[in-house]
């Protein structure tokens, strides 16, 4: 039985008991509080407060409303909710105090205490940060679920009743997860315990987008890889984004169990989401507490940054030659957290056959779950303009991306097709595009 | 090793970014290693070269006061051309996005506090408000911005005595943001040309049109108009246009604290001519350390969470900033340069670090690896501390940034020299 088959029962239980998300000691982020010299260079990096006029910035939801809270029990403000999560204000800051964690923090104290548990918006909240589950049951029957999540009425009632907005296509499922597939395939095709990778492949590209999953496997055996599949379930990433820290914990133990598992079989973790190594890099350490947790962060790289630390992928990229469309390559923000916003874009300087241009350091504004809010759904347009602007003045008439949400909303903003990295990278090294 | 360069530079601000440049000249390939977003977004976007030395300034000829710096400047070691050399650098970056390249001579560029800044190069959004022009000057703020009062700013441009009238005001912006709005939210508001509230300018369609029919009728005979620094940030040139337009006489820009929209837009003029000339970069982790061989470094690593990555190269630039910049670190115990380890002579009681007049000559500010002439740091002994490592900006010892005025000139200048010395070796 795969991971996959065991999961749908962990979101849809309602009788959790929410935990005390940081056991233990109380976490004391009073340091990094300290650390804010107040030069709000956050604020000004924050794609959320230049267009949203209900949100105080990053430095009031961090530094500020920490210190606040110090006082006494002074309820969490509800703007907390409208951060996107796109952790910017963590680059931006010169005094290294670790933003993004005291929203998150926030965030999720705010869910825990002053949340209605059976308001529309937490049970709307809930739903979308569970994307994994809806994926599984959706992935059971996908040319039913492909129908009917853009079925006009069923989406105008879901606008309606749940607040998710009815101007956005549903991504599409695919008819084989990539799990399938592996397992269709006989799992790995070379072994070799010198060279061992544990995809995280998350959900998006195991449910949604196999080709990008398939690319990544296509890759790593090109270069002698051997390929390890962990069971594994969400990395977090819209559980942060919506306060559920309990849910995120509880897909994150699962994780770091197997992860820190493959680990100590002599591998490396490796995904190609963007948001899943974000998570497993920074959100994991800082937010939780669990044995080997450490480990598999320090252990975790993105698919394309590992191939280049550890191999000659420049060589191998100017030996090769695609037949592609010219492309606008937008970098996620998260991507820029872990210093990968310029990789693509250089590396593909150097192949044949395409032409990649980097549309700037704007923020594409859907983060994730944030831009399928109905009453997120303008602003998150609106922070996107700037991007769309920029693809479309481009030469590409097709668009590239890491994160399978900023790949939706540059398709929905411009039409353009997104292709992953990995994906181009599979053809300059095989020559073939298909699997 | 698999992530290799020719040259690697270490810091990402204005000294890190012109060496990158400057080497990328020389045929090296050039990876540009930053912790942080550009320190640029922290600075006003104004560049000055030399203001003050000392009690004397603020100087009208930053070149003809050079002479007479220690010799232990910046300036004095790489030299007058290399400043040269490092502003052209500049001009050819910036484009006439930038004014006062045609002159040696300084320019006085009044700030959002109300002080004036002796400097070489300014955005040319500053160029009408300048101090040395006489015509008579309308400032204006809004309700809500805390970090401009115009009336308080005017009262005490006339107190420093410019020889024009000028008045502040203070409006109230023609869309209601919330108290503690964001610039990037009034720039975003004027780029877009955003719809105005009704009950703050009932007849009009867009913010820029409002604004101006707001301020038009307390112009009173200005001859100009100083706005902070958030008229538009993407469309600056069309917002300032429009507003000169249906006000009739020029707009200009004041310079802001950080951080400021001119540093960012400086920020990303700097990033496409990186991009144009090949230079990679990699940001959002800090070096953290360094292995060497026969005295040379020959890696880098950066840290992200506890995880390293190896950076090779055959050069090495050091451009990470000084004590605001945390290129230089102290303790109770002593100063140090904490990626290489670069010796910094400092006294050895902490109380001689700092004198007791705050605005006094203050040893620390001048605190800082020493270079030899070809700006590769020294140990206590006088020696090299690598063969192929070489500081720019303000990691260097010998210059006051803040009282001098000289900040982005050593940085362009250092950043400079040692680029292309670094590149040529290739």
């Amino acid at each position: 039985m795969s991971d996959a088959d065991t999961t749908p029962t962990d979101a849809s239980d309602e009788s959790f008991e929410p935990v005390d998300v940081f056991s233990g000691e109380p976490m004391d982020l009073r340091p990094g509080a300290d650390d804010c010299y107040k030069c709000t260079t956050c604020d000004t990096s924050c794609p959320v407060a230049e267009v949203d006029d209900d949100f105080p910035g990053p430095k009031f939801q961090g530094p500020e409303q920490w210190r606040l809270k110090r006082k006494g029990d002074d309820d969490i403000d509800p703007s907390i909710n409208a951060c996107s999560n796109c952790m910017r204000c963590d680059n931006a800051c010169p005094s290294s105090v670790p933003l993004s964690q005291m929203h998150n923090e926030a965030r999720g104290a705010f869910v825990e205490r002053q949340m209605e548990k059976l308001s529309t918006e937490y049970i709307r909240n809930r739903i979308l940060a569970n994307y994994h589950t809806s994926a599984w049951f959706a992935s059971k029957l996908p040319r039913v679920a492909n129908f009917a999540m853009n079925f006009g009425p069923a989406r105008w009632a879901m606008e309606k009743t749940l607040g998710v907005t009815a101007e956005r296509e549903f991504p599409a499922f695919a008819g084989q997860t990539f799990r399938e597939w592996w397992a269709e395939r006989g799992g790995a095709h070379v072994e070799n315990p010198d060279k061992r990778v544990a995809y995280f492949h998350g959900c998006y590209s195991n449910y949604n987008t196999p080709e990008v999953a398939k690319a990544l496997v296509h890759v790593y055996e090109h270069f002698g890889y051997e390929i390890l599949v962990p069971p594994q379930k969400c990395s977090g990433t819209p559980m942060f984004a919506n306060g559920m820290l309990t849910d995120a914990r509880r897909h994150a133990r699962t994780n770091v169990e197997e992860l820190a598992a493959a680990i100590d079989d002599g591998a490396d973790v490796i995904a190609s989401c963007t948001s899943c190594s974000m998570a497993l890099r920074q959100e994991y350490p800082e937010l939780f507490d669990i044995t080997d947790i450490e480990t598999v962060a320090q252990n975790t790289y993105e698919g394309l940054e590992y191939l280049r630390i550890n191999e000659d992928l420049r060589g191998a990229v100017e030996e090769g030659e695609v037949d592609m469309p010219d492309m606008a390559y937008h970098a996620p923000c998260h991507a820029r957290n872990q210093g990968l916003d310029r990789q693509a874009v250089e590396l593909f300087r150097d192949l044949d056959g395409v032409d990649v241009e980097d549309v700037g350091p704007s923020c594409s504004g859907i983060s994730g779950t944030y831009g399928w809010k109905e009453e997120k759904y303008d602003k998150s347009m609106e922070i996107g303009e700037e991007m769309f602007e920029h693809m479309e003045a481009g030469a590409g008439e097709e668009g590239m991306t890491e994160c399978p949400t900023c790949a939706m909303q540059m398709e929905h903003g411009t039409g353009y097709e997104i292709t992953h990295p990995l994906e181009v990278l599979r053809e300059a090294l095989t020559g073939t595009s298909a699997s | 090793m698999a992530i290799r360069e020719d040259v690697l530079v270490v810091g990402g601000g204005l000294a890190g970014m012109s060496a990158a440049l400057s080497a990328a000249e020389t045929g090296a390939t050039v990876r540009l290693l930053s912790h942080k977003k550009s320190t640029l977004r922290h600075a006003s976007g104004l560049v000055d070269c030399l203001g003050y030395s000392g009690d004397d300034g603020p100087f009208a000829d930053p070149y003809a006061a050079m002479d007479d710096l220690p010799d232990d400047h910046p300036y004095r070691i790489v030299g007058e051309s290399a400043v040269r050399e490092g502003f052209d650098r500049f001009d050819s970056v910036v484009g006439d996005s930038y004014r006062g390249g045609h002159t040696d001579v300084n320019a006085l560029i009044p700030t959002q506090a109300g002080t004036i800044k002796p400097t070489a190069r300014y955005p040319a959004s500053m160029a009408a408000g300048l101090a040395s022009d006489t015509r008579s000057t309308l400032l204006v703020g809004f309700e809500g911005l805390s970090d401009f009062d115009a009336p308080l700013a005017a009262d005490r441009l006339a107190a420093a005595g410019v020889p024009f009238d000028v008045r502040g005001v203070t409006l109230r912006f023609p869309k209601k943001f919330r108290a503690d709005a964001k610039l990037t939210r009034y720039a975003r508001a004027l780029d877009r040309d955003e719809e105005p509230d009704k009950d703050r300018a009932p007849r009009f369609d867009g913010v820029r049109r409002a604004l101006a029919e707001l301020v038009r009728p307390k112009l009173d005979g200005a001859e100009r108009v100083g706005f902070p620094s958030l008229i538009g940030d993407d469309r600056n040139d069309e917002v300032r246009d429009d507003l000169e337009e249906r006000l009739g006489v020029p707009a200009f820009e004041l310079a802001a604290s950080p951080p400021s929209l001119p540093g960012v837009r400086l920020e990303s003029r700097f990033l496409a001519a990186l991009d144009e000339a090949g230079v990679r970069r990699t940001t959002g982790n800090p070096v953290v350390d360094y292995e060497s061989a026969d005295g040379a470094i020959t890696t880098v690593y950066t840290d992200n969470n506890g995880q390293r990555v190896p950076y090779g190269a055959d050069q090495v630039v050091l451009a990470t900033g000084g004590l605001v910049g945390k290129g230089i670190g102290s303790s109770r115990e002593s100063v140090r340069e904490p990626v290489f380890d670069c010796h910094i002579p400092h006294p050895e009681d902490r109380y001689d670090w700092s004198a007791t007049d705050a605005f006094g000559d203050q040893p620390f500010a001048r605190f800082g690896v020493v270079p030899d002439d070809d700006l590769r740091p020294l140990d206590a002994a006088g020696e090299t501390e690598f063969s192929n490592l070489r500081a720019a900006g303000s990691v260097l010892g010998g210059a006051d940034f803040a009282a001098q005025k000289c900040g982005s000139g050593v940085s362009l200048a250092t950043g400079h020299v040692a680029g292309e010395r670094a590149g040529a070796l290739i």
